[in-house]
């Protein structure tokens, strides 16, 4: 019996008044997770608390384990026994979790890690929102890698991004980030649950042999255990058979530019992102997450007062919607970067554009003011 | 033999090394009860004993990050509860840096099998103190000598809340085999201290360079659990207490989640 | 009968040491890694124990008990 398709059935196509954090759980519900493994903090701690309540109703494990190192190692065995796995997280679970999201990344496993962003660096202030793990996100584990992931800006879009995030690590078989803040997991706002068969959900590919469960082609499928592959899954340099090959430069070479390209190369089926009030405008404010519902407030105040202000909003944080930029950067004379940390996203925009960039930081635990950004718009229009 | 991907043979072991005794004793174990290999997950860290299943055994295998084969081996055996998962370590591995986990999944008491290779030392970085180096051993990272007291794993896991706890040496193949099976057998945690040699990079700094000179040396010291009780502490020092510790029925973590489904789903 | 695998083996010497029977001895023949592997000098002596089967860390003994 579906037990998912039955419990499911209670809530599709209904409104309900939640946090951002319970949007992000029923998202992950949606997407058919069946196993969350987690620590607790603020401010994720909401994930996993309505988490924990909905999925045993579906035949789901919810596991609150020691500490974060271990939530995201028994995710990610869990992907290798076939579930759809996941954990949530904030700053300091985040850097606990770093070196096993690399495992993910070179096991290639499929796996959704949701990071409710606080205030840091350290315990920082711990219970006030903040986007300052953007590069942690990007390049927390060593050596080179490439990272999905997404960052929600309304209740709505928690729900929505997470089953994204799931279908995207199916997909892309990498584990994948859903970048939100405090501001966002803790803002209670209307969402509208979809019906089940508006649902897309992305099925696992499966191997037929394991021969090539790691190479022969761009995204290989996976082989789960107990399916009689003797499966050899390693963090280490490993051949197209999983078998370790740490001394080889050509094996290593091969190996990571695949898991490099397989998003490198898909960049543009990966990157979303939102565009409002471009028609002729000479300056954006380019934004994500809990700032950029803000900067779209001054964008439109700045609209209704005749500036030519457009707004631009990453939906997809990595890979990074470089093109956009790109053509943005060639339509614009100016960009600002309102965020929530001390210009993370800002300089890598100026990465790919020769116009102006500037960043528009705001730290300390609150949100900008429209005032605070139309100010700032002010001051270049 | 079967259980084995014998086209990578010889090991990369040192001569001597007890990995491979470890690892000999696992694939008979398996062999003498009829497992299944295609059920079989084994689990293991990084370190030289985390190479005894990863991967010379011909089952399905996770080399996990250091420290943490046991928290991938719970997802393993939640969303597998009918497949036999094993966790292979070092001392190092899975009661050093991952100390943490191991209380935690004794105390859970979930359904696995751990074999922890205690070789006194981390072997596979080259030689440097452990939390199970003896006290007065020089290593490479205590020149002088190892000034701290070694940890009493089997006695903590036991006290954890294991269902089956016991501790053997590479030298007591026979009881270590029979043990091994029993861990299979047993429903919740099952773990197993193995003293194992490690001649290369324990061993050369305290003269004791052949593997031979561990199995002599276990022979030695080791005194069966039975055999303590009237013994005092002191007494106790410079033996290795081997046997069974612990066997005991105890409610099991994964067979509680699936109940606490049942219950719901139920609804 | 015992059976040796001489390429497996890594001299270790576990093995003809701890035979109970010494059944087992260091054989002069050198095989491809180097090493010197046992030879039976005493197999009739063999109790079919199996202990040098278990003990070998590079399953380079098998006893094959009739
Ligand atoms: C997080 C982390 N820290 C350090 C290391 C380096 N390292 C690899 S193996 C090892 C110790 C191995 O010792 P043990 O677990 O006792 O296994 P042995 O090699 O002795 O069998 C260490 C410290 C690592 N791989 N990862
Ligand atoms: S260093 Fe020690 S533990 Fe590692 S293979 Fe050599 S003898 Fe074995
Ligand atoms: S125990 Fe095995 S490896 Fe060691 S000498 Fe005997 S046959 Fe060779």
């Amino acid at each position: 019996m579906d037990y998912y398709e039955n419990y499911l059935k209670k809530f599709e196509g209904k409104t309900f008044f939640i946090l951002g954090d319970e949007a992000v759980a029923y998202g992950a519900l949606f997407a058919r997770c069946n196993f969350f493994g987690g620590y607790p903090i603020t401010p994720a701690s909401e994930v996993a608390e309505l988490i924990a309540r909905l999925l045993p109703n579906v035949n789901g494990y919810y596991v609150q384990f020691e500490d974060e190192i271990a939530s995201i190692g028994a995710v990610i065995g869990a992907a290798w026994a076939g579930g759809k796995a996941m954990t949530a997280t904030s700053g300091p679970g985040f850097s606990l979790m770093q070196e096993n999201i690399g495992y993910a990344v070179m096991t290639e496993t499929p796996c959704v890690i949701v990071d409710v962003q606080r205030s840091g660096p350290s315990t920082g202030q711990a219970t006030k929102p903040a986007q300052g793990d953007v590069m942690q996100a990007r390049w927390g584990t060593h050596g080179d890698h490439e990272i999905i992931a997404l960052a929600p800006s309304s209740v709505q879009e928690c729900f929505d991004l997470m089953i994204d995030c799931f279908n995207l690590s199916e997909i892309y078989r990498t584990p994948v980030i859903l970048l939100t803040d405090g501001e966002i997991g803790h803002l209670r706002e209307k969402m509208v649950m979809p019906k089940l068969k508006d649902v897309k959900i992305v099925k696992r590919p499966k191997a037929k042999d394991n021969k090539s469960v790691f190479g022969g082609q761009l995204i290989p499928p996976m082989m789960e255990f107990g399916r009689g592959g003797f499966i050899h899954v390693t963090g280490s340099t490993h051949k197209t058979s999983g078998m370790r090959d740490v001394e080889s430069q050509e094996v290593h070479e091969e190996l990571i530019t695949r898991i490099y390209k397989k998003i490198e190369t898909n960049r543009e089926k990966i990157v979303r992102i939102e565009k409002k009030h471009m028609k002729n405008a000479k300056v954006a404010v380019v934004s994500y997450g809990a700032s950029a519902r803000p900067s779209l407030g001054a964008v439109e105040r700045a609209r209704r007062n005749k500036k030519k202000v457009g707004f631009f909003r990453f939906i997809t944080i990595w890979p990074f919607a470089r093109k956009q930029i790109t053509e943005l950067g060639k339509q614009v004379d100016t960009i600002l970067v309102p965020e929530m940390n001390l210009g993370q996203i800002s300089r890598e925009i100026e990465r790919f554009v020769d116009c102006e960039v500037i960043s528009v930081p705001k730290i300390g635990g609150i949100v900008h003011s429209i005032d605070e950004i139309y100010a700032k718009i002010k001051e270049v229009v | 033999m079967k259980y084995l991907r014998e086209e990578i043979f010889p090991t990369k072991f040192c001569s001597g090394c007890g990995c491979g005794t470890v690892l000999n004793c696992y694939a008979h174990a398996i062999d003498e009860l009829g497992l299944n290999p295609e059920n079989i997950v084994s689990v293991t860290g990084i370190g030289c004993s985390s190479w005894i299943p990863s991967p010379y055994l011909k089952c399905d295998t996770l080399h996990t990050t250091h420290g943490r084969p046991l928290a991938f081996a719970t997802g393993v055996k939640i969303m597998k509860p009918d497949m036999d998962v094993v966790v292979i370590a070092g001392d190092g591995d899975i009661a050093g840096i991952g100390g943490n986990h191991l209380i935690h999944s004794a105390r859970r008491n979930l359904d696995i099998s751990v074999f922890l290779v205690n070789n006194y030392i981390y072997g596979m970085t080259g030689g440097q103190v452990s939390p199970t180096t003896p006290m007065g051993h020089p290593t490479t990272t205590t020149p002088y000598k190892n000034i701290e007291h070694p940890m009493k794993i089997a006695e903590l896991v036991a006290a954890a809340g294991a269902s089956y706890v016991a501790r053997w040496t590479t030298y007591n193949v026979f009881p270590l085999m029979e043990s091994m099976q029993n861990a299979f057998k047993k429903k919740g945690f099952s773990f197993i201290e193995i003293l194992s040699p490690c001649p290369v990079a324990h061993g050369r700094k305290i003269g004791m360079r052949e593997g031979q000179d561990y199995l002599n040396m276990f022979k030695e010291k080791a005194i069966k659990i039975e055999k303590v009780k009237n013994l005092s502490e002191k007494e106790l020092e410079d033996r290795i207490v081997i046997g069974k510790f612990v066997d005991r029925e105890r409610t099991e973590f994964t067979e509680s989640l699936r109940k606490l489904n049942q219950e719901r789903i139920g609804k | 009968m015992i059976e040796i695998d001489e390429e497996l083996c890594k001299g270790c010497g576990i093995c003809t040491d701890f035979c109970p029977m010494k059944v087992l001895e260091t054989s002069d023949k050198i095989n491809k890694k180097g090493y010197y592997p046992p030879k039976a000098v005493k197999e009739d002596e063999c109790l079919g124990c199996r202990l040098c089967e278990l003990l070998c860390p590079e399953f380079a003994i098998f006893i094959i008990n009739e």
